[in-house]
């Protein structure tokens, strides 16, 4: 609106300085304005939600974290819009935010359509159901005829109509905008199961009254691979989001930790050198510094540090790490090689 | 006028002095503003798809075309998942239309029994409505939806119970279960008897006004009317050899704990979804109709009401026959805004997961990324119900204006 109303009143003239004003790349952008704005889930446990103080946890809102290190150095420089499920691709889109860290499902029409691209995948999810255990059930096969909550605006609806579908099950979907009114409908029973992506189950269990009368149903009915995103078409700044991923991934790989890199940054190891800046001009090839990658392991962890903080086995969430352990541990996060 | 004359006399001297012209100069001003503002539309068009273009999103409307692939709990018209998009929006545009035309009709009737109730003399019906208006039209609608929703709609029977009204009717967090009609052969001669008696009707009520000029007698229209719209349908559905059966909700209370209850499919289920947001629209919109109601009735001179008594009229007659009619002229305009607002408010039915219009396209929008077109679809289908419900209205307005005589 604001730049309809200018480009009307200033006139044709200065509508190519103000076009190619707005081709600058974000990464230059967030320089300019000295953080990063950053898209997150407004209320799910362990991956963003905002405490009393309006203090923010999560591993999407540490990954915010991470970007905002590698580029200033500081973990701090990053605002938090939190964002539903609907609101979200627009406002990266329209460049509300610079970048999307909202346990948002990779999907090739979001590739392709929505003019977004994925930096790769901070959780491998599925989708699942959460019933109460008192109706009898351990199979989400033996759903057929039930009604299922969920929310609007997200890939659940669509997976759970072909998984209905597939199975030749009959159910009803009722979808509602906000996670808080699908758990009071599911807790209230007007539905007899809650679906979305099994993370999002065991956070939005903790929230029932007594989570301990409903269970997670075993059957994961799709590939959820949950990433940051950002806009096309700027690849600076893609490359520095993309990065930061891999950086975090290969920093656990290296055994490097938020207390120990700094000991380490000494070591003779090669890959450490490169990692940490010493060697090699990595972090300048991308616009930043070259202790880039030290910058965040040193304000934010590596992956498995951040995992464990806030949904690992030791935290209220209780997730393993699965899939998401190291390629090199029975999991399949990998990440290419800083060299 | 002084500066128009000057303006006419100079115009054939100074090239500029045309613009003295006061109707040259309002034709002039409007010709600019009026290409000012395409300007302004084009520039918005142009730049709305040079940047869509940038960022890759693909535009257009072909994405309706598409298969939805989700699901949707009440359809007006057949639809399953693999439907397209146009059909999913369509859905919703149906639905929205349900809960707002049957708003307006509750919030009308309420709004009326209100408005009247609270000019009441007895003391404890006028303060009773008064409470109502204050306290509804305070809070805001969207803490009503969920009041309606999540507090009063929870106190009936979970999914495995029900509670049964007339021994056909049942009631359960499911929502209302009730027969559904299923119409055989010939059902159609039950139809045409409405049009029939609706024929009957008007020819009906042409003799009685006659009638009541020539002899001053009124016949008993009411029961006429209501005797034609109820027996004429009853004959033909005998005539035609019954072609209407019942298909009953069917309720089962054995079995394993997920099949108990309305099997799908069986009966009509009407969603507590439904009754929650039409409830809070209508009861919302009432308050504010009440107070249209009352200001129309005050407006009307007392005079008048005591002349009716004076002339032997009831309470009854005259408040239909003479302060209504009066009254009618200062409401129908306000009345109009709250039918407008009303429809524009059932937007909120995302919020009780009813799939209304927004509800549906926002999934839609969120699926496909085709932010731009699915906001034009909503934009035009307000617009579209907003004109057309002012135009209505206006021509209702017209036909209850003072003629002067």
């Amino acid at each position: 609106m604001k730049r309809f109303i200018a480009s009307a009143v200033i006139g044709a003239a200065l509508t190519a300085a103000s076009v190619s004003a707005a081709l600058a790349g974000t990464l230059d952008d967030v320089k300019a304005k000295g953080f990063v704005q950053c898209g997150v889930n407004p209320s799910l446990i362990g991956f963003g939600i905002a405490d009393e103080k309006g203090e923010w946890s999560g591993i999407d809102v540490d990954f915010c974290r991470a970007v905002a290190s590698a580029i200033f150095g500081d973990a701090t420089k990053v605002k938090f819009s939190p964002l539903n499920a609907k609101e979200r691709f627009t406002a990266l889109q329209s460049k509300e935010v610079d970048l999307l860290s909202r346990n948002t499902t990779w999907t090739m029409s979001r590739d392709s359509s929505l003019g977004l691209m994925f930096a790769g995948v901070m959780y491998y999810d599925g989708q699942g159901f959460m019933v109460r255990k008192d109706l009898g059930i351990s199979s989400a096969l033996e759903l057929s005829g039930a009604t299922v909550c969920t929310q609007t605006g997200t890939t659940t609806e669509l997976n759970l109509a072909d998984y209905f579908r597939s199975h030749n099950m009959e159910y009803k979907v009722l979808a509602f905008e906000k996670n808080e009114e699908v758990l009071k409908a599911y807790e209230d029973k007007r539905c007899e199961a809650y679906t979305t992506d099994a993370s999002g189950l065991y956070a939005e269990r903790l929230k029932l009254t007594s989570p301990d009368d409903h269970m997670i149903l075993p059957e994961i009915i799709s590939k959820e691979p949950l990433g940051p995103a950002v806009r096309q078409g700027d690849d600076p700044w893609f490359t520095v989001v993309k990065w930061t991923l891999f950086a975090l991934i290969n920093a656990e790989e290296l055994g490097l930790t938020k207390q120990n890199i700094d000991e380490k940054k000494t070591a003779d190891s090669p890959e450490i050198k490169r990692f940490v800046g010493v060697e090699g001009d990595f972090g300048t090839g991308i616009g930043l510094t070259n202790d880039w990658a030290y910058k965040i392991v040193k304000n934010v962890g590596n992956y498995g540090e951040i995992f464990d903080a806030n949904i690992g086995p030791s935290t209220k969430l209780g997730i393993a790490r699965g899939l998401n352990n190291l390629w090199s541990k029975g999991g399949i996060q990998y990440a290419p090689p800083i060299r | 006028m002084k500066s128009g004359r000057s303006g006419a006399v100079s115009a054939g001297r100074h090239p500029l002095a045309i613009f003295n012209n006061p109707t040259f100069r309002g034709v002039f001003f409007q010709l600019v503003f009026v290409a000012g503002l395409g300007w302004i539309v084009w520039d918005l068009i142009q730049n709305t798809a040079h940047n869509l273009q940038r960022a890759n999103i693909a535009a257009g409307y072909g994405f309706l075309e598409r298969t939805a692939g989700f699901g949707i709990i009440q359809t007006m018209v057949s639809y399953s998942e693999a439907s397209s998009y146009g059909r999913a929006v369509l859905v919703g545009l149906l639905n929205t239309l349900l809960v707002a035309g049957l708003g307006v009709v509750l919030a009308t009737i309420l709004g009326l029994i209100v408005g009247i109730a609270r000019l009441s003399s007895n003391w404890l019906v006028a303060q009773i409505a008064t409470a109502y208006v204050e306290i509804i039209r305070n809070i805001p609608l969207l803490l009503q939806l969920f009041f309606w929703y999540f507090a009063v709609l929870r106190s009936v029977p979970g999914m495995r119970e029900k509670w049964t009204l007339f021994g056909v009717f049942h009631l359960n967090i499911g929502g209302l279960h009730a027969p559904r009609p299923v119409f055989g052969d010939g059902a159609i001669w039950i139809l045409l008897a409405f049009p029939i008696a609706l024929g009957i009707a008007v020819f009906v009520s042409h003799r009685g006004k006659q009638r009541f000029e020539r002899t001053g007698r009124r016949p008993p229209l009411g029961w006429i009317y209501a005797g034609l719209f109820v027996l004429l349908p009853i004959a033909a559905f005998f005539l035609a050899g019954r072609p209407i059966a019942l298909d009953m909700p069917q309720f089962s209370e054995t079995g394993p704990l997920l099949k108990r209850g309305f099997k799908a499919g069986s009966g009509i289920t009407v969603i507590p979804e439904f009754f929650g947001l039409l409830l809070a629209l209508s009861i919302y919109t009432a308050a504010y109709i009440a107070e249209v109601v009352r200001g129309g009735i005050e407006a009307v001179n007392h005079g008048q009401t005591e002349a009716a008594y004076s002339i032997g009229l009831k309470r009854g007659q005259t408040l239909r026959l003479v302060v209504i009619p009066q009254a009618l002229r200062v409401i129908i305009p306000p009345l109009s805004n709250q039918y407008l607002n009303l429809t524009k408010n059932s937007s909120l039915a995302v919020a009780v997961a009813y799939p209304d219009l927004v509800s549906v396209g926002g999934t839609v929008l969120n699926q496909t990324g085709q932010a731009v077109e699915m906001v034009s679809i909503w934009m035009l289908f307000y617009l579209g119900m907003s004109i057309l419900t002012s135009l209505v209205m206006n021509y209702w307005n017209k036909r209850v204006a003072l003629v002067e005589r």
